[in-house]
């Protein structure tokens, strides 16, 4: 006997945003949608244990949504704009054939990253629509006040309704832009924009499992993209490595010391073969060239050691193609791994005009690591302190201390 | 703006330490206010002794009455802080999260009033 409760989250998490994007189609109105769903679960964990659960849950819970949101309409609207909304209610309504609703999902992460969104809030609004994550649980993971993000997330959605932004799938040349950006909001969940200290190892964020499910969900829906492929390969790789990012001890093991049998190779397997379906349809971009890298590193599983060369001339592509100076730092860490540590120095002293990086720990870690071994002990030193200074990681830090105090 | 950032951490917990741990923590704290001066945020800092040396004040009805001890007996107790420039509140956040106190304990971030705009 399977429990309403229980039902209902299963439901929740299959169709949530079929059912989402199914009610905020037609109208553009997702907090409306939102609102009514959330009334339609609520009915059912009032009704289902009494009367059973119905035959097909997801069109009951569909009817009910809607209909609590024809009353809501009523009761919010003036006369005028109620009859215009219902209007467009019930054409919805009729064209669905109710057995297989048109699934609108792909349509409706279109819409969270569409260009008249601010772009900070695209993947915390996909999350939230498409994942139906809770504002608080969301605000944690971005470092931001529950109750800004809240707010973000309101506004985001009046933006919706009020640009009437159109709840369709981009065609032909628009195609590759908006992917672009709802890619990246997908993997704006997945990391935390940091990527660890002259090793390239990306930190997942609290929401990587969230962000590689919506990641499935969108090359389900367009399985023929190669960035989206690897995108999904790029996060697999990371998250592959998961565990072997700490000791048992709980201190931080950075990605050349890891050991090969702590990584997930079943998850490293699947990474390297969606790579490669993706390298089949011959259109690169930077999650694959990214992947690209993380397929380098775990090289170390065949060969004993990652392929620098092959890293360097991967970041050499992805430098030419992003321009960002997150590539330009890994690119340098590998450089030095081909060239010696003073080429990679010399390339990491172009970025010292870049006000960013004052902030940017993986800077002063890699350039601390760097002077190391050139030898350059107190400038090491001060590069250090700042990695220190800059990480919020406890163990990170203790491992940066370390190095600090392995100077002498 | 302005934010302050209150830390509150468990001074049991900071007595108990190993001379190696305190020293370890002092050098964070270091090197996180040099990193918040040298990203030109930082606009001052104190660790306040233990609440044990506190006293409060109040004065009722022309009454005035000190007690020992700090205001709110907590389980974590307001041990330093920081006053930081930045330009939102989404950025002393993110100084918040790299305060060592964060990890030890809790940090208050609360937006300073200035007075020309009460």
């Amino acid at each position: 006997m399977v429990d309403a409760a229980s039902t209902a989250e299963v439901i929740a998490r299959d169709s949530y945003a079929r059912l989402l994007a199914l009610l905020a189609a037609r109208t553009g109105d997702v907090a409306a949608a939102e609102d009514a769903l959330s009334d339609a679960f609520a009915a059912a964990l009032a009704d289902w244990p009494g009367r059973g659960i119905p035959d097909n849950p997801r069109a009951w819970l569909l009817a009910v949504a809607r209909r609590k949101r024809i009353d809501a309409a009523r009761r919010t609207q003036t006369v005028r704009a109620a009859a215009d909304h219902l209007r467009l209610l019930a054409d919805e309504q009729s064209s669905g054939a109710e057995n297989a609703p048109p699934d609108h999902r792909l349509a409706l992460m279109f819409v969270c990253a569409h260009p008249a969104i601010d772009e900070a809030v695209r993947a915390p609004l996909m999350l939230q629509t498409v994942l139906g994550l809770d504002a608080a649980t969301i605000a944690s993971a971005f470092l931001t006040a529950p109750a800004t993000m809240g707010q973000r997330l309101v506004r985001a959605k009046l933006r919706i309704r009020e640009a009437a932004i159109p709840f369709r799938v981009p065609d032909g040349s628009e195609m590759a832009d908006r992917l672009q950006a709802v890619l990246d909001a997908i993997y704006a969940a997945f990391a935390t924009g940091w990527t660890d200290p002259a090793s390239a190892d990306i930190r997942p964020g609290d929401l990587a499992r969230e962000a590689i499910w919506l990641c499935q969900v969108l090359i389900s829906l367009l399985p023929d993209e190669p960035e989206a492929l690897g995108l999904l390969a790029l996060m697999l790789y990371s998250e592959a490595r998961r565990r072997a990012r700490r000791s048992d001890a709980g201190d931080y093991v950075p990605l050349e010391m890891q050991p090969v049998a702590d990584w997930d190779l079943a998850m490293i397997n699947e990474a390297e073969a969606l790579l490669r379906r993706a390298g089949t349809i011959a259109r690169i971009g930077r999650y694959q060239l990214e992947a690209a890298v993380q397929s380098a590193h775990v090289a170390r599983r065949r060969f004993s050691l990652p392929n620098w060369p092959a890293i360097f001339h991967l970041y050499d592509g992805l430098a030419a193609l992003t321009g960002s100076p997150v590539v330009a730092i890994n690119r340098a860490v590998a450089l030095a791994e081909c060239n010696g540590p003073g080429a990679g120095l010399a390339a990491l002293a172009v970025l010292a005009e870049d006000k960013r990086l004052a902030e940017y720990q993986p800077y002063w870690a890699a350039r601390a690591s760097l002077l190391a071994r050139t030898g350059e002990r107190s400038e090491a030193q001060l590069a250090y302190q700042r990695a220190i200074g800059l990480e919020p990681d406890p163990a990170v830090r203790r491992f940066l201390q370390q190095r600090l105090a392995a100077l002498g | 703006m302005q934010c302050i950032l209150l830390i509150y951490t468990n001074e049991d917990a900071y007595r108990t330490m190993t001379q190696a741990q305190a020293s370890e923590m002092t050098a964070s704290y270091m090197a996180y206010a040099e990193a918040m001066s040298a990203a030109g945020v930082n606009v001052g800092g104190q660790r306040l002794r233990p609440v044990s040396t506190a006293a409060t004040v109040r004065t009722t009805g022309g009454k005035t009455q000190v007690l020992d001890g700090p205001y709110a007996d907590t389980k974590e107790q307001l041990g330093g802080y920081f006053i930081i420039d930045v330009p939102d509140m989404d950025a002393a956040l993110s100084w918040a999260q790299r305060c060592p106190g964060a990890a030890t304990g809790v940090v208050e971030v609360r937006p300073i009033w200035p007075m020309s705009e009460y």
